[in-house]
């Protein structure tokens, strides 16, 4: 499974996930308040690595979540077999919490969709922002990131794969045809 | 690779289900069961579907546990009762569930006197089926709640043993049990007095008989009290109920002989100071109403599998 290209290298992605950090800070003057929700699976060491540089940059430990999204899912008639449901696990009062949600890729906006309808029957949070390692475009919904690490026109017929060290043993972010994946 | 044998369609009891689709089954009820302790205790997962509960003989918690399961995951729930339907007119059960299925039912939950009922439904309306007890033969939500409960308190079925006690003879959850707990890597110890013992259950593997209760429950994790069915009973199957009482029922006595923390699990309604003494149902070991809250998880983990994706 050779890659068309490669989009991230690990370095590449500390330094994106760097300026996502600093974005966030900028944008929320500060992290008081702050709140990260990972979205299953690669969303959630995302997150925990900017709760940890947020809390490098701002003596403040940012409080983490995560969310799966399956039983909120507007295609499941389409999914073959049954979906795995994952745990989903906001330990703390989402009221009066800037929640910044991330996950790995951006593409439709379904998946953010459903994470903001979990989200939202989870609490009522002051704000949803949203934050994505890459933005490959193709919405099908009115959808846009708050921040991105990279943005990455592709086309339908390409997949992104972000792979990551938590899940995948290494930091890497890599763009193959659909047709040599299958 | 070898493929994965097909899902099943239905739930009428555990014969198509392997123990790997029967843990994952167990393993989405933990996540509807944090669905049930959210503040918004309702996913949109089933939204747009159908689930008729056709409830031909009478029950509470299994109707209710079902119609609630199927809400909280957004069905829309249509109750059909036996006893204020067109069935009193002649209309035969196969008419019934072809009506039913006509107006876009898109499952059934199936409670009826007779063994095999569940069966006719599938066949006739061409949708999901699940089985919420036929006559004696089988009620598979109350032997996964059962299963899931022992799972939960245990984190695995794995070489544990569960005694049911009582008249194995009428209950279909007895049957349900001894088929699932076994895929499940449990044993079971069946116990009652001779007459509500059948010894052909001997022969299913992962499952002994005796009609002594003490050496039942020695050694057990979980014991099962079963209410003792006396409207099934068509007479010569008990001396009398105090003698019942005196060396059947699940009491503190008994319980000394079990495992040490061993849990008490009732499938329901319960015969106080009959199967079980009121001091164990209500004490410290009992688990009967952790097994009516699991009802909910499970019933949802199960409308989940079978309604949802496809093959």
């Amino acid at each position: 499974m050779t890659p068309k290209a490669t989009i991230l290298t690990a370095d590449e992605v500390r330094r994106a996930l760097t300026r996502i950090a600093h974005e966030i800070i900028e944008r929320n003057k500060g992290a008081e308040q702050l709140a990260l929700i990972g979205i299953h699976t690669r969303g959630i060491p995302l997150a925990a690595r900017l709760a940890h540089k947020l809390g490098e940059l701002e003596g403040v430990a940012v409080p983490t979540g995560m969310l799966d999204i399956t039983l909120y899912r507007d295609d499941l008639s389409e999914v073959a077999h049954q979906p795995i449901i994952r745990e989903t696990q906001v330990p703390f009062d989402l009221a009066r919490r800037r929640v910044v949600l991330v996950d790995d890729v951006l593409f439709t906006g379904r998946t953010v969709r459903a994470a903001l309808d979990a989200l939202i029957d989870l609490g009522r949070p002051e704000s949803i922002q949203l934050a994505v390692l890459v933005d490959r475009g193709h919405r099908e919904l009115p959808i846009r990131a708050d921040y991105v690490g990279k943005n990455l026109p592709t086309a339908r017929t390409e997949v992104v794969k972000v792979k990551l060290a938590e899940t995948d043993g290494v930091d890497l972010v890599e763009l193959h045809d659909l047709e040599t994946l299958q | 690779m070898t493929a994965s044998p097909a899902r099943p369609r239905h739930l009428l009891d555990f014969a198509d289900w392997t123990p790997e689709r029967l843990s994952a089954l167990l393993d989405n009820a933990d996540t509807m069961s944090q669905v049930l302790d959210r503040p918004v205790r309702k996913v949109p997962a089933l939204q747009g579907l159908t689930v008729c509960t056709a409830f031909f003989e009478n029950s509470t918690r299994t109707r209710v546990s079902f119609e609630l399961a199927a809400r909280r995951m957004s069905a829309d729930v249509v109750s059909f009762a036996a006893g204020a339907s067109s069935l009193g007119k002649g209309e035969s059960l196969r008419d019934t569930v072809e009506v039913l299925t006509a107006y876009r039912v898109d499952a059934y939950v199936v409670r009826h006197h007779a063994a095999g009922a569940a069966h006719l439904v599938a066949r006739y309306s061409g949708k999901p089926v699940i089985n919420a007890g036929d006559g004696r033969r089988a009620h598979p939500t109350q032997a996964l709640l059962d299963a899931y409960t022992v799972r939960q308190e245990y984190g695995s079925l794995s070489g544990k043993t569960v005694a049911i006690v009582g008249d194995v003879r009428h209950s279909r959850v007895a049957r349900s049990n001894v088929e699932l707990l076994p895929k499940l890597g449990a044993k079971v110890v069946l116990c009652g007095p001779a007459t509500l013992l059948p010894a052909d259950l001997a022969a299913l593997p992962g499952v002994t008989l005796t009609t002594d209760p003490r050496e039942a429950v020695r050694g057990a994790h979980a014991v099962m009290a079963l209410r003792l069915q006396q409207e099934r009973m068509s007479g010569g199957y008990l001396a009398s109920l105090q003698e019942y009482a005196e060396h059947y029922q699940v009491n503190e006595r008994l319980m000394r002989e079990a495992e040490n923390g061993a849990i008490v699990l009732h499938p329901g309604p319960m015969n106080r100071d009959l199967e079980i003494s009121a001091d164990v149902a209500d004490g410290p070991r009992s688990r009967i109403l952790r097994q009516v809250d699991n009802g909910q998880a499970v019933r949802m983990s199960v409308l989940y599998h079978l309604l949802v994706g496809r093959e």
